[in-house]
């Protein structure tokens, strides 16, 4: 069967790439499917941002395998095929009093997408990545075999398919966890922080906190470099939001970018401009907590459809790192400098806790990260291979499922399981079969 | 559950099925399937349940087996409060000009089967004094096209069985819905291009059957209301021109 060739981009429409889509419908005829398939990726619902989920020659689309199969309300079990999107599994169990255990900053990505990448929530500090809440997973090796690999069956293909951004096989269906919730509200307190070393501590003081994350000004300088505001988020009980419409958090459509916009819409005036009153708008709201419902507080940009059409047709990079808590208070200045400088990081800039990952390939070490959106020009890109080389001599790395661009010794300096991840490659057969442009640029 | 409804859905293979079972399943109906081959249906069936915790059962019923469908209402643990057939075969247009075999089987299964079927329940439905019937039917059937006419003309049929069915049962408490979806995005129609204003979800379609038969909204739907004035123009034209058109 012939597969239309599609040019490919990830989320932030850079870099394209053309591939062979390669429609997966049903979970048994996966198996079939992929033995026609070489240097094959799967890809979910695409909002990895760079070159992830392109495949070298195909890509298996996985949005057909959208069915849950089983949940177990005592244990909050979910069983659900591995293109359900998280935004379906909130919408039928935020209103069944469950949530789950872990959400990244977008609620359109597939379940498969979340393990590939051991995605991080606002607790990451605290409760851990994707791969804590998964219990099991079944995976289909590139040879055609489908095991179930979980902390006692096939643990070491577990550990390097969480966070193994889909190079180990394809991740065919998940079992995860929900936790009970009382509403579908979230308690929401904000700290404003007046210059980076405010901002760090205040995170750190707030590690008791079931979520936070803070927002950065990008642009401030000199002694306000750094400056944010902290928001710090608990699941409100039953009694707190009597007064609320407890389960029910429906929300409006949303707006949408209508087009691509001109390439120097967002320039130092406009996001300083809007930086400034984001910030003050913050500042004023420290104090008593707010109650807003659970989609405004974990996934903002969500209610701006399209959100990647603001940087125009040549798309834009998001650039996130982490830096060891030991060398943050040294490197995470200097980072902030050089963007400040750059004049044209945009205003979703976001620094974060993070605890330790899971899989051979995870991103999340402890310490703090850090995360820009940049146009996709030359001069970014020559600013952001001097910032790497800060983050690999801090002994940092950077998110393989938002990169685009890193050099092969900023990837090889910040994985230290890469070899033994590269050696289970070569034993299950999936070197020379399951290969993306991610996994290609970077010898994985 | 005491009082909780029942739907029956003859065609839980289907995209539409799938959806429109799903959107009774949300409003806590009791859920009862139909399949020709259950153990295909079983995948949408068990979405179900995990997604909203309803009761689902699944049947197999082959709505070619014309003497076993009396046997299969007899067969069912209660009679729904709510019937929905989504159940249609687009079939070959081409090769039906040929092959009167697929041509019957073109026009038993959108036309025979489901009239038979639905004519039963509405029986029942009589005799208890109420009931809601939906049969999913086709734009197709407004006026036969040469691209199309062997599915037309029995989607046709189907439009005036329960046309007929809904003028004898209005004053017997049982409704009857005609649903016309238009294109709709299903794994079917998933190669083709289709005008995004004339092109329904399933979702869309699902939604549209629970309004028009649980509150009554309308008798006949066409669930993106553009093609209510499409098939009106076409129906319009006059014979001698329209068996010039290339349509």
């Amino acid at each position: 069967m012939r597969h239309p060739v599609r040019t490919l981009t990830g989320w932030a429409r850079y870099p394209r790439a053309e591939s062979r889509l390669v429609c997966a419908e049903t979970p048994d005829r996966l198996p079939e499917l992929i033995a026609g398939c070489t240097d094959y990726v799967a890809r979910g619902n695409g909002r990895a941002y760079g070159d992830a989920a392109i495949g070298l020659y195909q890509t298996l689309a996985m949005r057909g395998l959208d069915r849950f199969r089983t949940f177990d309300p005592p244990s909050g079990l979910l069983t659900v095929e591995a293109g359900v999107l998280l935004a379906d599994i909130l919408s039928a169990f935020v209103p069944r009093g469950y949530f789950p255990a872990v959400v990244p900053g977008t609620q359109y990505v597939t379940v498969g997408g979340m393990i590939a990448a051991d995605v991080h929530g606002k607790n990451h500090h605290r409760d851990g990545g994707m791969g804590n809440q998964i219990d099991s997973f079944v995976l289909l090796l590139p040879e055609g075999i489908a095991v179930r690999c979980s902390r006692e069956a096939h643990p070491e293909l577990f550990a390097a398919t969480i966070g193994g951004m889909g190079l180990t096989g394809t991740i065919v269906e998940a079992t995860l966890r929900l936790r009970p919730i009382e509403s579908g509200w979230i308690r929401q307190s904000t700290i404003a922080a007046p210059d980076l070393a405010g901002l760090t501590a205040a995170l750190d003081e707030s590690a008791d906190a079931s979520y936070s994350v803070a927002w950065v000004d990008c642009l401030s300088r000199g002694a306000a470099l750094g400056r944010g505001l902290v928001f710090l988020g608990e699941h409100a009980s039953f009694a707190d939001t009597a007064h609320l419409r407890s389960l029910s958090t429906k929300t409006k459509a949303g707006l949408a970018v209508p087009l691509d916009l001109p390439p120097k819409s967002l320039n130092r005036l406009s996001i300083g401009a809007f930086n400034t009153l984001y910030y003050n708008r913050g500042a004023s709201r420290v104090g008593a907590p707010r109650y807003i419902p659970w989609n405004r507080y974990f996934f903002p940009l969500d209610g701006l459809r399209d959100w990647n059409r603001l940087y125009g047709r040549r798309g834009f990079v998001q650039h996130q790192c982490v830096i060891p808590a030991a060398d943050s208070a040294a490197i995470l200045p200097e980072i902030l400098d050089r963007v400040a400088r750059l004049g044209c990081a945009s205003p979703l800039a976001v620094l974060k806790h993070l605890g330790t990952g899971n899989g051979l390939l995870s991103f999340p070490m402890k310490g703090y990260t850090l995360t820009l959106d940049l146009p996709a020009t030359p001069t970014v890109f020559t600013v952001l291979d001097a910032i790497d080389r800060l983050v690999a001599i801090s002994g940092g790395r950077l998110y393989l499922a938002k990169d685009s661009r890193q050099a092969r010794e900023t990837f090889e300096a910040g994985y230290s399981n890469l070899n033994k991840f590269r050696e289970l490659r070569r034993s299950i057969g999936a070197e020379s079969r399951l290969t993306s442009h991610l996994s290609a640029r970077l010898g994985i | 559950m005491a009082g909780q409804k029942v739907l029956l859905l003859v065609g839980a293979t289907s995209d539409i099925g799938h959806a429109v079972a799903m959107r009774y399943a949300r409003e806590d109906w009791r859920i009862l399937l139909t399949a020709r081959d259950p153990a295909r249906a079983q995948r949408n069936a068990d979405d179900l349940a995990a997604r909203t915790g309803a009761d689902v059962t699944m049947f197999s019923l082959d709505i070619l087996a014309l003497d076993t469908l009396a046997t299969f209402v007899d067969a069912l643990p209660v009679l729904p409060d709510t019937v929905v057939c989504v159940v249609g075969e687009l079939g070959d247009q081409t090769r039906a000009q040929a092959d009167p075999e697929h041509a019957g089987l073109v026009m038993a299964t959108n036309y025979v089967g489901p009239s038979l079927l639905l004519g039963i329940l509405a029986e029942r439905f009589a005799q208890r004094g109420h009931g809601s019937i939906a049969g999913v039917s086709s734009v197709a059937g407004d006026r036969g096209r040469s691209s199309n006419y062997v599915y037309g003309s029995a989607k046709a049929g189907f439009s005036s069985f329960l046309s007929g069915l809904r003028n004898r049962l209005a004053r017997s408490g049982v409704r009857v819905v005609t649903v016309k979806p238009g294109f709709v995005r299903t794994r079917m129609t998933r190669s083709m291009k289709l005008p995004p204003i004339l092109t329904a979800n399933p979702s869309e379609v699902a939604g549209a059957i629970y309004e028009a038969t649980e509150r009554a909204t309308a008798d006949i739907i066409y669930v993106r209301r553009i093609w209510r004035l499409v098939m009106a123009v076409i129906c319009t034209i006059p014979e001698p021109v329209f068996k010039r058109l290339r349509l």
